[in-house]
């Protein structure tokens, strides 16, 4: 199974304090042996909600939210993708993170839905549309 | 945490720690049957001690510990009683024989690249093709005996009975638990990927039985593979066979029906397609043609398998460019096999009179009862508007099949030509 591993903001990596050496270097080696224990997908943290947007809808209608947003500890501040066996396997992977933060931190576990799971609804037209849109991602 | 919690996260440490526990324990004991007694035995130790303390921090190292200390224990009960031997009279100190300096000595070391070792040792070609698959998922992947039983429809004591010989063979001819240097390494890397794909095949296509693909065995030969290009980051094929695993198990959803029929590659829903996976299999491709090996079997089964992966629509398939790719691939890798997916390519890209050409060729040679032949070749034919013949075909295709929901399809196609 396929899970996303957030980690969660703080109001250190709100304020766009940025990690230390120690915890850069302990951070890589944890990252190393995810990925020599052919675990790791992808990963990669993110910047301060600051530097973020938010669009609202309803309806019709859009607006558009600048960062930053307040409610810091349901942002994320990092994620991974994992594929592991079982949920137990990525909570042993997660116990073994270095704390990503300096203060107290929390790291969520979520599995993630796999394209078959959207069964017929996922039409080979919505995909492509999708597709695309990862490439132009992809592309920036 | 309640005691059926620390038991599940104490066999959940035990599975992640596995492989790298028994490869260091083998490089010290040069025996990959006591090392995987000397785990287990840490298990048992951590299954008492455990639920006491609590996981420890670092559960590895721990797990490592109580394992090396086994071990010691081991050496020195064998080292009293070779003593005591000696003693006697009899003249039992074998030069061979190791110290328990050594043994610490050892233990120090610098932790290299065990699990390659491992991966060599249990791939070595002393063995059965059979032996190799089911010890490498056994040591490596971790899998029990039942779960391999299972995966290549055989029963428990078969299997535990194959596993057990074939730590016997290798323990019997003293092999050096080391990785091989130069050309044996080149053989014996060949060796690893070849079982790798092995597993990734058995579960991608099962040879028989009811269901067409054990997504869990793929899983895990993806596994291997994404930590095999860690151990080996210079080895072109190595990429060339992730890149190859990960773009094949991107179809892996999409390739039954509801019902379990198998769907072709050109009428797939390519909506379902893992694109993660696509992604990944085309960065390893490069990877593999970045280091030099383009012309690589591995690579080239890859780069076809790119071809599928790139088109979006089955007809944005680039047919000429598979044919070129299948032209190469016969090349360095002769197969009758690959001669005919090269016509299947061929009548895709310059129609089905080109495929029925190179299809006529391969008959007189060999695969007389290959479902996939006849199969093709009734394809070629239905296209070409030849449809009593082509029924012929994909009835003589479903007489070949073993696999129940293969014959299935075969059947409806033949249905299909009228008649």
């Amino acid at each position: 199974m396929r899970v996303m591993v957030m980690v969660k903001a703080t109001k250190d990596s709100e304020a766009g304090i940025m990690p230390s050496t120690e915890l850069l270097e302990a951070m890589g080696r944890y990252n190393e042996e995810l990925v020599n224990a052919g675990v790791m997908l992808a990963g990669d943290g993110l910047h301060p909600s600051a530097k973020g947007k938010r669009v609202a809808f309803d309806g019709p209608g859009r607006t558009v939210i600048d960062g930053p947003f307040a409610e810091t500890r349901e942002l994320v501040a990092g994620f991974w993708i994992w594929e592991v066996k079982d949920m137990a396997e990525a909570v042993e992977w997660v116990k073994r993170c270095p704390n990503p933060m300096m203060g107290p931190s929390e790291i969520e576990i979520r599995p993630l839905f796999e394209a078959a799971d959207f069964g017929d609804a996922m039409t080979p037209e919505v995909a492509e549309r999708q597709d695309r849109l990862r490439e132009k991602l992809a592309d920036r | 945490m309640a005691a059926s919690e620390t038991h599940q996260a104490i066999e959940t440490v035990f599975r992640i720690e596995r492989a790298r526990l028994i490869a260091g324990l083998a490089r010290m004991v040069r025996d990959v049957g006591q090392a995987e007694e000397l785990a287990q035995d840490a298990l048992v130790i951590a299954l008492s001690e455990w639920p006491k303390t609590g996981v420890p921090n670092n559960p590895g190292a721990w797990l490592m510990a109580a394992a090396k200390r086994r071990a010691i224990d081991g050496f020195r009960r064998n080292e009293m009683l070779a003593r005591k031997h000696a003693e006697i009279g009899r003249d039992l100190e074998d030069e061979g024989a190791v110290g328990v300096e050594d043994i610490e000595a050892t233990m120090d070391d610098e932790i290299g690249d065990e699990l390659l070792s491992l991966m060599f040792t249990a791939c070595h070609p002393v063995l059965s093709t059979e032996a190799l698959v089911a010890l490498t998922l056994r040591l490596i992947g971790g899998l029990t005996t039942d779960e391999i039983a299972r995966a290549f429809l055989s029963n428990e004591a078969t299997i535990a009975q194959r596993i057990v010989r074939a730590k016997r063979t290798l323990g019997a001819s003293g092999l050096a638990f080391e990785t091989p240097r130069a050309k044996a390494r080149e053989a014996r890397l060949a060796s690893v990927l070849e079982v790798i794909f092995l597993v990734f095949n058995e579960g991608y296509f099962a040879t028989a039985g009811e269901d067409l693909i054990r997504p869990a065995l793929c899983a895990e030969a993806q596994r291997l593979g994404r930590i095999l290009v860690r151990l080996a980051p210079d080895e072109p094929e190595v990429f060339g066979l992730l890149a190859l695993m990960e773009i094949q198990a991107s179809r892996l959803a999409s390739r039954t029906a509801a019902d379990g029929a198998p769907i072709p590659l050109t009428e797939q829903n390519r909506a379902r397609w893992d694109q993660m996976l696509i992604r990944r299999g085309l960065a390893a491709l490069e990877r593999a043609e970045a280091l030099g090996g383009a012309d690589g079997p591995y690579a080239l089964q890859a780069a076809l398998a790119a071809c599928h992966a790139r088109a979006r629509r089955a007809e944005d398939t680039d047919w000429k460019r598979m044919a070129a790719l299948y032209d190469r691939l016969s090349g360095v890798m002769p197969s009758p096999v690959v001669d005919l997916n090269r016509a299947v390519a061929y009548s895709m890209a310059f129609g089905p009179e080109a495929g029925l050409v190179l299809v006529d060729r391969i008959e007189a040679a060999a695969l007389r009862s290959y479902a996939p032949l006849p199969a093709a070749k009734g394809d070629f034919l239905f296209r070409a508007g030849r449809l009593a013949e082509a029924r012929e075909q994909f009835e003589r295709a479903a007489g070949f099949s073993r696999n129940a929901r293969e014959k299935a399809f075969l059947l409806g196609r033949a249905a299909e030509c009228g008649g």
